[in-house]
């Protein structure tokens, strides 16, 4: 570790005079012409390959950029992509065990409904395109040293963590007795459904359970996910194992309700996304406003912009023109959903940037101001 | 609403508010049609504009190595001056770029509604002394929200100069023509210093003491700026001549002399490029000011009146409008300042024929007419009296 730390301290004040040649950019910007991946003022990696797993879900290698640092298997990674020339940032589990030494990972998605971002991911990403993306986060992994025998209860692409930790466990050649029940809609529906069977077949402590929740030539779930009975029948120690789920909502409140009733709720360990977006309210009615980092909270109604609601509160926020041209007040919407009062487009996205002099709130909402 | 002094038009307060709901409309059926080639367009420019300033550096050293001293067969003065001249160009060019085209624009917000973080109107630094914060602060908020208002926006003759016989004439003004000059080659640092404050002090309404934080902030924007082109890049050549000074004859501080030369050049040409542009936007004959009771209680088609009658627009092919990072549709862009500069050309023939159909004047012509008479109004201006526009503004 010191030499690195010295090598760091090296490259650094290179690329302090470097900068001074680059100024008010860095370096990077200019080496960002000859290859994306060797940024340092963001971090961006480069599709290199893609693969249907089914009709509907698609694994995307990626090869990252400098600066990235290995996961744990079952963290997740944020990724920016473009559609209609805007970015959107979405979560996704990495599917890949660490293990893997060629500088890649990948992300396995499957189009949600009505979703265009998910969508775009598994139809419109081409190879050799670059995204970009963050460092792996989340603490959704498996212990290093304590000898633990997992469950892991998946459904859809909610596989993707236990795959990960799956593979990672049968690379280190230390896979520890372990049942696994995944839920898909069809046989055909199973993710990575090839690699699991022959995981069957190889590892002989790993025990599959695929529940199917449809018939064949069915539109909609006729079997319910979960319950007790079919959880005693496939794994009847149970109460012994860790526990390790991720799927969709319902699944997962079904599991909490029953690790509760035992009492073993720190024994169950959930992976859960959560909402980009805020419900928008059915009626443009008025609501909390709360400004985070002066810690108030108002009331406000529905027409008077925000810019107004932070002064009459005895704030001084930025502002300008006070009529949308200038963007001096713009800030960032944490949480809830504001209106814009010129054409009552209503905002809702956790990130979005609200025009504070021309926007009034919509339900209530959250400012980063 | 009327203001309390009409504005130089012959419509009604009914017909101004319907001219301001169309303005509406073609503002907010351009912003839904952003997308995907918006976004290649921003990207792509600003992927050839930090080649071309690359480019442009390499080809100055390149012509380092074509000094006669050299003595090759191609090494001479004039091929060396030739190859410089070459990089000097596409440095210029590539300063433009970054000034007018793109960070002036992000610095707008056009390209905000990307959520792209790197290219932020809160974030974006330019390749100019001014700092963007700053710069934004005179430009977005004073410039555009009080445009053309004499006393209120600074813009209108940047305190140094008389160009409206609105502003009464004060003898210091027989001096603009020189002003006009200076500005023109040393606009960078113009806009820089381009600060209420610094106006107040010099007049003795503010302390001077209240210039300090200002001018710390501009002066570390400043240091940089200078460092780049006048230390880094000719010290970088110099070094690289020293070992070479052994065996042939140049010397190191020539090389650096030559380098810091050939980067105040391109500064130099961005300057004055960016001079006459900016000042076709305000300043030729037939562009109207204004008074503050002429937009005291202003509706938004009274506001889209005066940015309509207060600026004008230059000719030219589309390789011109984004040299001049579109502001060739200055009255596109005063009237739609946050939308994508782009869409601005697709957008004249609608507001020109808009204007047309209202009866009101669309103020364009070439660059020759328009920087001609702005050029003409300096020196008449500087003595006192001057010709107002037509009272009822008309095609």
């Amino acid at each position: 570790m010191y030499t690195k730390n010295n090598e760091d301290s090296w490259l650094n004040r290179l690329t302090t005079i470097t900068d001074m040649f680059a100024f008010p950019l860095k370096t990077s910007h200019y080496v960002e012409l000859v290859n994306p991946l060797w940024t340092t003022h963001k971090m961006q990696a480069q599709v290199v390959e893609v693969w249907d797993e089914t009709k509907d879900s698609r694994t995307i290698t990626l090869k990252a950029g400098a600066n990235w640092r290995k996961h744990r298997a079952g963290q997740h990674v944020r990724v920016g992509i473009s559609v209609d020339g805007r970015q959107y940032t979405r979560t996704y589990t990495i599917s890949s065990p660490p293990e893997r030494d060629d500088g890649c990972f990948t992300i396995t998605v499957k189009v949600i409904d009505g979703g265009r971002i998910s969508r775009h991911i598994v139809r419109n990403l081409k190879v050799g395109d670059y995204i970009p993306v963050g460092l792996p986060q989340g603490d959704f992994y498996l212990p290093d040293a304590s000898p633990i025998q997992p469950l892991f209860i998946t459904a859809g692409s909610g596989i993707t963590p236990a795959m990960s930790m799956l593979r990672s466990l049968i690379a280190q050649q230390r896979l520890p007795d372990s049942v696994h029940i995944h839920f898909a809609p069809n046989e055909f529906d199973v993710i990575f459904a090839r690699e699991l069977r022959q995981m069957t077949e190889q590892q002989k402590y790993y025990h599959l359970h695929e529940v199917h929740t449809r018939d064949f030539g069915e539109d909609k779930q006729t079997k319910a996910y979960f319950s007790l009975d079919q959880l005693q029948r496939f794994c009847p120690d149970w109460k012994e194992r860790d526990c390790y789920a991720c799927g969709p909502a319902s699944l997962l409140s079904s599991l909490e309700t029953v690790w509760g009733e035992a009492g073993l709720s720190n024994k169950l360990h959930i992976e859960r996304f959560l909402a980009e977006f805020s419900q928008v309210p059915s009626d443009a009615v008025g609501g909390k406003v709360r400004f985070a980092k002066s810690g108030i909270e108002v009331e406000a109604d529905s027409e008077t912009n925000l810019l107004r609601i932070a002064e009459d509160a005895g704030m001084n926020p930025p502002h300008g023109c006070r009529m949308g041209i200038c963007h001096t007040c713009n800030t960032r919407l944490k949480s809830g959903c504001v209106r814009d009062l010129r054409t009552g487009e209503l905002l809702n996205e956790v990130g979005a940037i609200v025009q504070t002099c021309v926007c009034a709130t919509a339900g209530d909402c959250e400012l980063d101001l | 609403m009327p203001t309390a002094k009409p504005l130089p038009v012959n419509l009604s307060n009914e017909q101004i508010d319907e001219f301001g709901r169309e303005m509406d409309a073609i503002y907010e059926e351009t912003l839904a049609s952003r997308g995907e080639k918006d976004r290649l367009y921003i990207l792509r420019l600003i992927r050839t504009q930090r080649s071309m300033a690359l480019g442009g550096r390499i080809f100055i050293y390149l012509g380092l190595l074509f000094l006669p001293a050299f003595s090759h067969a191609l090494a001479s003065w004039g091929s060396a001056l030739i190859v410089m001249a070459l990089g000097v160009v596409m440095l210029g060019i590539a300063k433009i770029l970054e000034n007018m085209e793109i960070a002036h624009n992000v610095l707008h917000a056009q390209w905000d509604w990307m959520k792209d973080p790197e290219i932020q109107s809160n974030t974006w630094e330019w390749d100019n002394m001014s700092p963007s914060d700053r710069w934004m602060h005179s430009h977005n908020v004073v410039h555009h929200t009080w445009t053309n208002v004499v006393g209120k926006d600074l813009d209108v003759g940047y305190g140094i100069m008389r160009v409206t016989p609105m502003q009464e004439w004060e003898p210091k003004f027989l001096m603009q023509p020189i002003w006009f000059v200076l500005l023109m080659l040393l606009f960078e640092e113009g806009v820089a210093l381009h600060e209420q404050v610094i106006i107040d002090v010099v007049e003795g309404e503010k302390d001077s003491k209240e210039l300090r934080p200002v001018m710390k902030h501009i002066g570390r924007k400043v240091w940089g700026q200078v460092r780049k082109d006048y230390i880094m890049w000719p010290l970088a050549a110099a070094l690289m001549a020293l070992p070479a000074s052994m065996f042939v004859s140049v010397s190191p501080i020539s090389i650096f002399l030559l380098v810091a030369v050939a980067n105040g050049v391109a500064n130099i040409i961005r300057n004055v490029w960016a001079f006459i542009i900016i000042f076709c936007g305000h300043f030729p004959e037939g562009v109207y000011s204004f008074t503050p009771d002429q937009v005291e209680g202003e509706s938004k088609g009274q506001w889209y009146l005066r940015q309509l009658l207060g600026s004008a627009n230059i000719q030219g092919g589309p390789l011109f409008h984004v040299l001049s990072g579109n502001l060739s549709h200055q009255i596109e862009h005063h009237l739609f300042p946050d939308l994508c500069s782009n869409r601005y050309p697709e957008l004249s023939p609608r507001i020109q024929a808009l204007a047309a159909r209202y009866g009101l004047p669309y103020n364009t012509a070439s660059i020759w007419r328009q920087f001609g008479t702005t050029w003409r109004n300096n020196l008449r201006l500087a003595f006192p009296g001057g010709k107002m526009p037509p009272k009822i503004a008309t095609v």
